[in-house]
């Protein structure tokens, strides 16, 4: 950005830090979400002015507060469909959406799956910590199902929505997954999502320390259970890349010893390829069913973008109409004249 | 083509068209209408029809009508009683016929009123035939047999469709009954039917044949002359409410700067604003057809967060879903236009159907105290300044503001005189763009001392990024505030800037002649109603004082004045007394309701015997 004296000043981590005193409860996982973010915000390129956080309700919602941009804390659910408006008015902008599990995927499901469709140019991030925070503990749709809570003493019963398997059911040009405290992880994700044009969204899988603590152990502490996709690789991972992934004949993946079936046998990622089965496929590997979690990027493909097509709809009327003349307007149709 | 019979002359005629959803009387209506409009008289049109889009044919349920009343003389309203009922089959006349003046004229299709046609209808013997029709003049037609004999010969175009152009030989023969132009409806055949040739001929030439059978055929003797109204000098359009309304918001983005940004969901009757307006992206315009209307309501607070005038339409059942976004932007102190063209209710309700009983929805339909101005059209043409007017209080007090029109506004029509652009009001704001405290801090809840409106200061404003959102503000920074007495003050704030918005309205008129006694004060769609029984009651050598209101949130400054000025207050509504029950919890008044909610506008008849009851007692 610039002084105003025509140098640019680089931005760090500190100067997107707002005023106001950070709420969330000691140990957190969105405490190490803000500061990634936060650290991460330089390398946009933009200035603060041209940054937007707009968030729903719940613990997450309340981040845009702690940005040093312009921000919004709106209603349960919604957010999408509020940057929605902002983002196609003021294309100039980069909108951002934090929302939780509960925000996006029960009271919002509806706005984040057509937001999704529309390839609206909005970063989604959504923390999942598979629980409702700031009600103080009821079970989320993303909760395991039989998860005992205050709300279900004797188990919940439905069954959990996998995240990305949404997003990616919704055509979502952009799909990826990071972990809170995976600094690298989440930054690179974070990278690849800013530099999508349309829609990127990006589950966060983030520990509630109250209501879910450990609910990502697996992953967030055994690090061997990581898979990091990379797009035009074979699918490794373990301390030793031992394990991998493989697509059976229905197209599904599973993890195998890559011993056992060898190198050559192993599914190749290719995020940029059009149909999104092998996203959805990826998406479906998760700890219950595989014992490992993917991350990363494992969707990232050119779409028309939503704001961009509606600049050209009011470009193509004006070249065929003009621009538009008000009183021509009003004098439209059949008129007549009294003298 | 010229006339060779008698003529009469009439100071005004009610014409009702009535026939099945699919046999286009709407559009007939709409052609008879534009006629009119151009021929110079003052008229105003009721279209009616059943939220099916082609309900069973030669059913009672699916009639569809289009009344138009047009006259010499300045007219306030569609029109009592039809005097002419044209019944393009039984069941268009059974449903109309209780309407129709004692006396009053029926053009019936013959060729419609056939076994299985009346027994839909409930006929067990023909009306045209039993002599049940004996209190009326009835002309039979065969409008179908001659419509399909005069397109014989049309190369691509079926007996059957040749009968679906029986609507034009109808437009035809009305078209010579009362001295219509025709000049303007044979560019409309041409101009919308372009690409059929085919049906370009067989449209001309039913509505010719239409012309040239009542000029030739012995059962219609005279023809009828009704002279052009005087008007006030100026260039005229015919304009329906939806129409008025649309350009209105247009209006608005042109006189604030603001890019007009539309978030909205379909829905009856509103959903002809989200169409127009998406045709006019020259504009600037942009309509986004949202997955609900929350998402609708939504987009259009992250617009106007963005600087657009952001608006949102819908009708009552869309209104209710939208209660949460508006008192988001009640909090956040942003600009919104929330437009409820109502229909009749509660739920889906009777979605063709007009009523005005979303006044307190809007009112008080938020949880908490949401304090939100309310602006209510009155004529269909007046929703041109209703929007714009609404667009100004929005802009200027950073306040959603509830537009209120009705499915009777929305679809009616009347001579418009164009407003002159360039003697419109500018609305303009200023967007914040330096910091408004001291050590260059910036407050985003700093208020307008005059207003109390605070800064809208958009993204990509250097040095002025902030954050707001639904949770309470610290007055001035903004910042999250659980502190009881800030609480109470934000409240207080809030209620009183749009309270004070009564400073900035013009007062209420009263149109009092003879000082009377009674005052009649409605809002909304009845102003024609109101006005001409009104006329009538006057006429009767009786008094009565009417005023309308135009605002309802907050009312003018003068309208406890008024009320109170009076012994008897009449307040008609097409509810069960939504301002009634405001006028007096605000001003102690012992105002009386007239209250019908039929889904039909009031008749001035009813109106006017409501008020001579009142002026008498």
């Amino acid at each position: 950005m610039s002084n105003g004296n025509g140098d640019l000043v680089q931005l760090t981590g500190k100067d997107f830090k707002s005023d106001q005193e950070v709420r969330w409860c000691p140990g957190c996982g969105d405490y190490a979400i803000l500061n990634v973010i936060q650290g991460f915000m330089p390398e946009l390129g933009l200035a603060r002015e041209q940054i937007v956080f707009v968030s729903g309700i719940g613990c997450a919602a309340r981040f845009p507060y702690y940005m040093q941009t312009y921000g919004m804390h709106s209603i349960h659910g919604r957010a999408p469909a509020i940057a929605t408006g902002l983002a196609v008015t003021r294309p100039d902008l980069s909108v951002w959406v934090v929302t939780g599990d509960g925000d996006a995927l029960s009271i919002g499901g509806n706005h984040l799956i057509h937001a999704l469709r529309r390839n609206v140019n909005l970063k989604i991030l959504l923390f999942n910590n598979r629980i409702y925070g700031l009600t103080k503990g009821q079970y989320s749709p993303t909760s395991e199902l039989g998860k005992v809570t205050k709300s279900t003493p004797m188990g919940s019963l439905d069954h959990p929505f996998n995240p990305l398997s949404i997003a990616i059911g919704a055509e979502a040009s952009f799909v990826a997954r990071a972990i809170d405290t995976d600094k690298k992880g989440l930054t690179d994700v974070l990278g690849a999502a800013a530099r999508h044009r349309g829609s990127a969204f990006v589950e966060i899988l983030q520990n509630c320390n109250i209501y879910n603590d450990g609910a990502f152990d697996y992953v967030r502490d055994e690090k061997a259970n990581r898979i990091y996709l990379e797009s035009g690789q074979p699918i490794r991972f373990g301390e030793d890349g031992e394990r991998g992934l493989v697509q059976d004949a229905d197209g599904s993946a599973r993890v195998v010893d890559v011993a056992e079936v060898g190198e050559g046998s192993l599914l190749v990622h290719d995020a940029h390829h059009r149909e999104p089965s092998l996203a959805f496929a990826l998406s479906r590997v998760t700890f219950e069913t595989d014992g490992a979690v993917p991350l990363g990027v494992f969707r990232a493909v050119e779409q028309p973008v939503y704001d961009d097509l509606m600049s050209e709809q009011l470009e193509a009327a004006r070249e065929r109409s003009g621009e538009g003349d008000l009183e021509a307007l009003l004098q439209s149709g059949d008129t007549w004249t009294v003298a | 083509m010229a006339k060779t019979k008698p003529v009469e002359h009439l100071e005004r005629v009610v014409i009702r068209f009535a026939g099945d959803s699919g046999d286009g009387m709407q559009l007939t209506g709409d052609r008879f209408t534009s006629e009119t409009a151009v021929f110079g008289n003052d008229l105003a049109t009721l279209p009616d029809f059943p939220a099916e889009i082609r309900a069973p044919a030669g059913s009672l349920p699916g009639v569809s009508g289009f009344q138009v009343h047009f006259a010499d003389h300045d007219i306030l309203t569609p029109g009592d009683q039809p005097s002419v009922l044209v019944a393009m089959n039984p069941a268009a006349l059974k449903v109309n016929l209780a309407d129709l003046a004692k006396g009053g004229t029926v053009i019936a299709n013959t060729d419609a009123f056939n076994e299985r046609n009346l027994q839909k209808a409930g006929y067990e013997t023909n009306p045209l035939e039993d002599g049940s029709l004996a209190d009326f003049h009835v002309h039979e037609v065969a409008l179908s047999s001659m419509t399909v004999e005069a397109l014989k010969g049309i190369e691509g175009v079926t007996s059957r469709e040749a009968e679906r152009s029986k609507n034009f030989f109808a437009l035809g023969l009305m078209s010579w009954l009362y001295h219509r132009p025709v000049e303007g409806t044979i560019a409309f055949i041409e101009g919308k039917f372009a690409s059929r040739p085919e049906i370009v001929e067989a449209n001309t030439r039913a509505f010719k044949a239409g012309w040239n059978y009542g000029e030739t055929s012995e059962d219609f003797a005279v023809s009828y002359e009704i002279a052009p109204a005087q008007l006030r000098p100026g260039t005229y359009r015919q304009v329906s409410g939806n129409t008025a309304l649309t350009y209105g918001l247009i209006a608005a983005s042109k006189l604030s700067g603001l890019p007009l940004f539309l978030g909205a969901y379909p829905i009856t009757p509103a959903s002809d604003v989200l169409e127009q307006l998406a045709q006019l992206k020259q504009f600037g315009v942009r309509t986004f057809q949202a997955e609900d209307e929350i998402a609708a309501s939504g987009a259009a607070v992250g617009a106007a967060f963005g600087g657009a005038l952001g608006v949102t339409t819908s009708a009552g059942p869309g209104i209710v879903l939208k209660s949460e976004t508006v008192g988001l932007a009640v909090t956040l102190e942003l600009p919104l236009v929330v437009v409820d063209v109502q229909r009749a209710g509660p739920s889906t309700g009777m979605p063709t159907k007009p009523e005005q009983a979303d006044l307190l929805m809007v009112m008080f339909g938020r949880n908490s105290e949401s304090p939100v101005p309310v602006v209510a059209a009155s004529t269909p043409a007046g929703c041109f300044h209703a929007a714009i007017e609404a667009a100004r209080i929005a802009i200027k007090y950073r306040t959603p503001v509830f537009l209120l029109s009705d499915a009777y506004l929305a679809n009616g029509s009347e001579p418009w005189l164009i407003p002159d652009v360039a003697a419109l009001a500018d609305i303009s704001t200023e967007f914040a763009t330096e910091p408004n405290d001291d050590d260059g801090v910036f407050l985003p809840y700093k208020r307008d001392p005059l207003t109390l409106a605070r800064p809208w200061a958009i993204p990509g404003t250097p040095g002025l990024e902030h954050r707001i959102g639904g949770l309470e503000k610290e007055n001035e920074t903004g910042n999250v505030s659980y502190d009881p007495e800030n609480h109470d003050l934000m409240v207080q704030l809030r209620a009183a800037k749009v309270a004070g918005i009564s400073a900035d309205i013009p007062e209420l008129e009263v149109d009092d002649p003879d000082s009377a006694d009674t005052l009649v004060i409605g809002w909304g769609s009845t102003y024609g109603a109101i006005g001409a029984a009104a006329r009538r009651v006057r006429a009767s050598g009786r008094r009565v004082a009417t005023a309308h209101l135009r605002y309802l949130n907050p009312f003018p400054r003068n309208t406890g004045d008024v009320v109170r000025a009076y012994d008897k207050v009449l307040v008609p509504e097409m509810n069960l007394g939504q301002l009634r029950m405001l006028l007096r919890a605000e001003y102690l008044v012992d105002a009386v309701g007239y209250n019908k909610v039929r889904g039909r506008p009031f008749r001035a008849a009813e109106l006017a015997e409501a008020m001579t009851t009142l002026v008498d007692s």
